[in-house]
């Protein structure tokens, strides 16, 4: 006698705790192997694009940094980029160092975090997480140290930063810095040959390089599929055509490529600070911007590279104080693009752990 | 370095194939007409020496009197781009092909487009709304909307 | 595992479950316009401090505050904030809130933390449900307690009181983990300030 089964619907709500904020999937499951399934979001949905524009520019610099929440400082750094090439203003060469330093302290922050929630999705709860919020402890300290908060740091302006580093900020930074790659060590020694992370990462989630350009993703998402894009080589902003780094990049596009490219990024970014540290010049912080900034009449599109992907502002100018259009290309929301197409036939044990390995942060997807 | 290619060589390249779709153009940006987005996103991405395969981001604004789509295309491997536009002058039932078939990564912002701004795209597999909830009055970032 | 070794089905996206999630949002959007008033009126009954406690109220209380258990409900930023709170350095665990419940039922407190929007307002209205009493509330955050930096937004709700009774309000934007300490502290200052039992009428 045949056994009669039926697929049903399990839906992976917004209150979950390994989807990472507000983000929920309806499955429809057999067994535990997965149908079929839809991503549902805009339960973070705030409306910035269009509350931006009631704000002037320099006033539309607060809703850059709650868009990707993990990663504030390079948020900020890209609207004043793209209001940068809007109005022409030229930034002060102490201020970009000063940028490319902070970029790269939250970088690693953002990767830090990556990993350590990647781990915790598997199954490992909570102990490498634990272990790298103490170095992340150390970052948001020196952050603190500069502008005087954790999170939202609110530190770049439109043609340049808003405060000037105190004196015992090199020190603390050349301390940490140096003392970073041994504890990078300490979580290679836990996790880099851990049998349960070998087999639950390698091979599952394979992003092809065709898929990969075509649904439009970008970051370590792009790199682990074998693409060599990174818009810090590509299209060089800010002081970054001055340092030698490389662009680490995965052959198989799996979740254990995405987490490599993680941890060696974390690399590639102390050796920039390190050359930072040593050419930053003395000089102004700010160039001279009018208190009530009227770009000329046009549309400009600037971007870097995130920790996440690249993040672009386009900006419509009417010649007014407020921007006429604000969009933000969200790297969070692309890379769920192939979302579907990764997790139909796996297990949901798996699904969880591809998802966690894209690496999201719902308030940048839902603007 | 990125090379922004100018709007003229990509002009005579279309007009060659597609004769009388240009509306404008200049600078690095090109405008076209909304029947022949659909084939010149095709021509665009499968010439050789254009490719462009990446297509970086997709949005519209609202000039009160049209909507304008944006498509800011990319080659990877030649580090070249491109700006795509297009116009849709009704308000009433704006509606334009959807080039999913093309870019795969269209999908959830063609959604977002109809979403905040109510513009149809014909062909998408999934087109409804994403960020707001079924039931939700309006489109909030056109410029007359009222809360 | 190898890539769609299932036949492709069509694109799942299920519109009449969206249709009626509509209705609800719209019909919670609806009624909860007004603030609902903060629980605060056992703690007029007999002025607010300084009142003698029966040793088994004292008792009851005294376990209630030592022991309370979060659920784990972050929408947004100051959800990092209430993690790192809960990481090595804050250290939540030493007040007793070490165990942070993914189910409603077992939790007795909800920070709510971040933008609320009306989409989730259903949600959150159901997991405040699910909780067994004695329940407590903190708004953590300036988005949770009146809307923040995005009250004037379409989708926002202005303030998390309008959907459920808040305890304790700590404002920040986010809140630093020390800030959420004290919040905590008044939390269980309130905790223990409870009568638990009602005064017996004398013929």
């Amino acid at each position: 006698m045949a056994l009669k089964t039926e697929t049903f619907l399990v839906n992976a709500g917004p209150q979950h705790p390994s989807t990472h904020g507000v983000f929920r999937m309806r499955f429809i499951l057999d067994g535990e192997v997965i149908q079929d399934v839809e991503p549902v979001f805009g339960y973070l949905h705030r409306g910035i694009e269009k509350l931006s524009e009631g704000l002037t520019y320099s006033q539309d610099m607060v809703f850059t940094d709650r868009l990707d929440y993990l990663a504030s400082m390079t948020n900020n750094q890209a609207y004043a980029v793209a209001v940068e090439k809007l109005a022409g203003i030229q930034v002060p060469e102490r201020a970009e160092y000063l940028r490319v330093i902070m970029a790269e302290l939250m970088r690693i922050s953002s990767h830090l975090m990556g990993v350590g929630f990647l781990t915790n999705d598997i199954g490992a709860f909570l102990t490498p997480l634990l272990y790298m919020y103490r170095e992340r402890e150390k970052i948001l300290d020196l952050f603190d140290m500069v502008c005087g908060q954790r999170l939202t740091y609110n530190y770049m302006r439109i043609g340049g930063v808003s405060q000037d580093i105190p004196e015992e900020f090199i020190p603390a930074l050349k301390k940490f810095i140096d003392t970073l790659p041994k504890f990078i060590e300490e979580y290679e020694q836990l996790l880099k040959t851990n049998e349960i992370l070998l087999i639950r990462t390698k091979n599952v989630g394979i992003l092809t390089k065709e898929a990969a350009i075509n649904y439009s993703t970008a970051g370590p998402v792009l790199r682990a599929s074998g693409v060599k894009w990174d818009i810090r080589k590509a299209e060089p902003y800010s002081v970054y055509s001055r340092f030698n780094f490389e662009i680490p990049t995965g052959t198989k596009g799996d979740v254990y490529d995405r987490y490599r490219i993680k941890i060696e990024e974390m690399q590639q970014s102390i050796e920039i600070i390190k050359q930072a540290m040593a050419q930053i010049p003395q000089g102004d912080i700010m160039a001279k911007v009018p208190r009530v900034l009227r770009p000329p009449k046009g549309e400009a599109y600037g971007r870097i590279e995130g920790p996440k992907g690249e993040l672009g502002f386009y900006l419509v100018s009417d010649g007014g104080t407020n921007p006429y259009r604000l969009h933000i290309r969200p790297p969070s929301l692309l890379n769920l693009s192939p979302l579907r197409e990764l997790v139909i036939g796996v297990k949901i044990a798996d699904a969880m752990a591809i998802f966690g390995s894209i690496d999201i942060c719902m308030g940048e997807v839902d603007r | 370095m990125t090379v922004e290619l100018q709007a003229a060589e990509i002009v005579t390249k279309l007009e060659a194939v597609l004769p009388g779709c240009t509306v404008e153009s200049g600078g690095n940006m090109v405008v076209i007409k909304d029947e022949s987005v659909l084939q010149a996103a095709t021509f665009l991405k499968n010439t050789a020496g254009l490719d462009f395969n990446y297509l970086n981001f997709l949005t519209a604004t609202d000039y009160t009197t049209y909507f304008e789509l944006v498509y800011d295309l990319v080659s990877l491997e030649h580090n070249h781009k491109l700006v795509l536009k297009t116009r849709l002058a009704n308000r009433e039932k704006p509606e334009l092909a959807s080039v999913f078939s093309v870019w795969k990564g269209a999908d959830f912002q063609e959604r977002e487009i109809y979403d905040l701004f109510g513009i149809t795209f014909t062909g998408h597999p999934n087109l409804k709304r994403i960020f707001l909830w079924e039931g939700f009055q309006g489109y909030p970032l056109r410029k007359d909307f009222k809360q | 595992m190898e890539l769609n070794s299932l036949p492709q089905p069509e694109v799942y996206s299920d519109k009449a479950l969206d249709k009626t999630e509509g209705a609800g949002i719209d019909f919670v959007k609806q009624q909860h316009q007004v603030q609902i008033e903060d629980p605060d009126s056992w703690q007029n009954e007999e002025g607010q401090h300084n009142f003698m406690l029966a040793s088994a109220d004292a008792l009851i209380n005294w376990a209630r505050a030592s022991s309370v258990w979060p659920v784990n409900a972050g929408l947004a930023c100051c959800a990092f904030e209430m993690i790192s709170t809960a990481s090595s350095r804050f250290d939540i665990s030493r007040f007793g809130m070490e165990i942070f419940r993914p189910s409603p039922r077992q939790a007795d407190l909800l920070i709510v933390n971040g933008t609320l929007t009306w989409k989730m307002a259903p949600q959150l209205k159901r997991i405040y449900d699910q909780m067994a009493e004695p329940k407590y509330v903190i708004a953590m955050g300036s988005c949770a307690i009146s809307g923040g930096l995005f009250r004037n937004s379409y989708a926002v709700v202005p303030g998390v009181n309008k959907i459920v009774p808040v305890d304790v309000y700590i404002p920040g934007c986010p809140p630093r983990p020390e800030a959420l300490l004290y919040g905590i502290q008044m939390l269980h200052k309130k905790i223990k300030q409870k009568k638990n039992f009602a005064k017996r009428k004398t013929a």
